[in-house]
């Protein structure tokens, strides 16, 4: 007998969900894989390079559909980055797919040397990103990628909160002549309010208030979006933004929202070191303002094990934690 | 065509130029520049279809050196083939200059930048893999150091360039048998590496890689089809000039003042004593 799966997400914050009319999408990474079948459709130049990853990274169906612009490298993710260079340096609009763990780790160096340094313009995606894969432990969970990548010259960060965001980050890859790092969860999301168009390097503001600010980005963002809803029904009311775009952070977005906040919340799925938050501290810092700030994420400790579930639920990424975690900064002295 | 004697010519005049360089720099990685030079040189001079005219058309040649720090010797061939003015070699590893000590796209005829070892050759099968996705007709050539072999990615590269059968794809590797801490065999050894090669199903050829007829012969076209080549180069690191040849302390070895007035006379001897036909 297996556990039940543990909910991402209590009955109260479905209902918060619910109450706001959001409805549940598909995973990323799904979108993802449609969304490059699309591109690839129309492009014959456009490949998808996977080591051993085709299944995980839901790329079947783009094999099935367009055989000859899937390219198998095997368990080798050194060699995945290099060849993808290559085939970039020669004309082809390289996507190299892996999971984030080991694309931003083993194959740092080739990210680092023979795409982000040599200019090729290579997607690479992280697939089952953050603790996705959950009770599979800390060898499977990239908790250290944003930072990794963060730290080196040309190379985009764009980590999508939902099925829209990540159609349009897909998009912006193939279509943008710089190495870019999408990451992508594998749990199905809820689909956020979508306003006008947005641009993939902007902030999405979800929601807009006078007291405070989450910002958020991935897979933790919905549960922003539910905690502000909660404090709402305190008083409290809460600017929301998605960001997608963690390099390059949209400067004008998160200090606009800075300017005007008493408390800012930053959560993610990822270390707290070197992340978003970290991201947003320095920019609002040197900007001078001073509200009072919080990071959210995975502090620097032996992650608890668990589901992906458990473990946003140990560290407050929940509808209820974060909410707790506003009010405590915003009345803390 | 060049005649063997004035390819040989040019390799003196090449190894003069990467001893001018690296004294003026007062830096450089001497012993493995002199190794390969004459490598670079039949490449550039007799093998691969690529110059100034054509370096941005989709079927030239590719050269990816993996063995970055051997700079010089790509720098001074690049220069003789009109990349760039040989004057600008002045600027190697001063402020600002884009000739750093491993080659960068930002220097003319570069293909992709190296440095890290391990990654010239993953770098290459995914451009001969690309070249055979198009049906294109390039070749794709890459230079390995001996020692640069205990690098794991090679060995991910060289499965997955028999794998899809890269005739196309040659891997020069420059066996001088030395390396910054001794001699490779005695560092991490690789022999028996023609078996190694074969076993991971490339087709192998061992020459002598300072024998200009030799090289060309095993570089003019591939070797078998349907597999990847690997032309094992048996090479003497410093050579061409007396007391550097073999002396691994010349891997990052910059002349004294004295020590470069040798070498010049060993080389313009060298020059001196070739026929005139040569010129």
């Amino acid at each position: 007998m297996s556990a039940p799966a543990p909910s991402l997400f209590s009955e109260a914050a479905i209902s918060t969900a619910t109450a706001l009319g959001l409805t549940l999408g598909r995973a990323n990474l799904e979108v993802f894989s449609e969304t490059l079948i699309e591109l690839a459709s129309e492009n014959p130049h456009l490949l998808a390079v996977t080591s051993d990853s085709r299944g995980s990274g839901k790329l079947v169906p783009f094999a099935k559909a367009l055989p000859k612009q899937i390219v198998e490298v095997g368990i080798a993710e050194q060699n995945l980055v290099g060849i993808a260079a290559g085939l970039s340096s020669v004309g082809k609009n390289v996507f190299a797919v892996s999971p984030a763990c080991f694309l931003t780790a083993r194959s740092l160096e080739q990210v680092k040397n023979d795409i982000a340094y040599s200019d090729n313009p290579v997607t690479i995606v992280g697939i089952s990103a953050g603790v996705s894969y959950g009770a599979l432990g800390s060898t499977h969970h990239s908790l250290h990628d944003i930072a990794a990548l963060r730290a080196i010259n040309n190379i985009r960060i764009i980590n999508p909160a939902d099925n829209y965001e990540a159609r349009e980050a897909v998009k912006a890859a193939a279509a943008c002549q710089q190495p870019v790092y999408l990451r992508f969860g594998k749990a199905p999301l809820y689909n956020l309010p979508t306003a006008e168009a947005f641009d993939t390097q902007k902030i999405r503001v979800l929601k807009q208030g006078s007291d405070v600010t989450f910002l958020a980005t991935g897979e933790t963002v919905i549960h922003t979006l539910l905690a502000a809803q909660a404090l709402e029904a305190k008083g409290v009311k809460c600017n929301v933004a998605s960001v997608p775009s963690i390099k390059p952070l949209d400067k004008e977005g998160v200090l606009g929202l800075a300017a005007n906040s008493k408390a800012i919340v930053t959560v993610e799925e990822h270390m707290m070191n070197g992340g978003l938050g970290e991201a947003c501290a320095a920019l609002i810092a040197q900007a001078a303002i001073k509200p009072k700030f919080k990071i959210v994420g995975i502090p620097d400790e032996y992650t608890v094990t668990g589901s992906q579930a458990d473990i946003f639920q140990h560290y407050g990424i929940t509808m209820e934690g974060l909410s707790e975690t506003m009010l405590h900064l915003l009345w803390s002295l | 065509m060049l005649s063997d004697q004035q390819i040989e010519r040019k390799s003196l005049e090449y190894r003069r130029d990467i001893l001018r360089w690296i004294k003026l720099a007062g830096a450089g990685h001497t012993g493995g520049s002199l190794s390969c030079t004459d490598i670079l040189n039949v490449l550039y001079n007799r093998i691969m279809r690529v110059g100034p005219e054509t370096f941005t058309s989709p079927d030239r040649d590719r050269y990816v050196q993996s063995k970055g720090h051997s700079v010089e010797a790509l720098f001074v061939v690049l220069a003789d083939k009109g990349f760039f003015r040989s004057e600008e070699l002045a600027t190697l590893c001063r402020y600002q200059s884009h000739f750093v000590g491993h080659p960068t796209r930002k220097i003319p005829g570069v293909e992709q930048n190296t440095g890290a070892l391990g990654h010239g050759l993953p770098i290459s099968v995914g451009m001969a893999l690309g070249g055979k996705l198009d049906k294109a007709t390039f070749r794709v050539f890459t230079l390995l150091g001996d020692g640069e072999l205990a690098e794991g990615s090679n060995w991910e590269a060289a499965m997955a360039a028999s794998h899809y059968k890269l005739d196309n794809l040659t891997a020069i590797i420059d066996c001088n048998t030395l390396q910054i801490s001794g001699h490779t065999k005695d560092v991490m050894n690789n022999e028996p590496l023609a078996d190694k090669f074969k076993a991971f199903g490339w087709a192998v050829k061992s020459v002598d890689g300072h024998s200009i007829d030799k090289l060309t012969a095993a570089l003019c076209e591939p070797l078998e089809a349907g597999k990847p080549n690997a032309i094992i180069a048996k090479t003497i690191k410093g050579k061409g000039v007396s007391f550097m040849e073999n002396v691994g302390k010349w891997h990052h070895g910059v002349p004294s003042d004295e020590q470069y007035q040798l070498a010049m006379s060993e080389l313009n001897a060298a020059l001196k004593a070739l026929p005139e036909d040569s010129l």
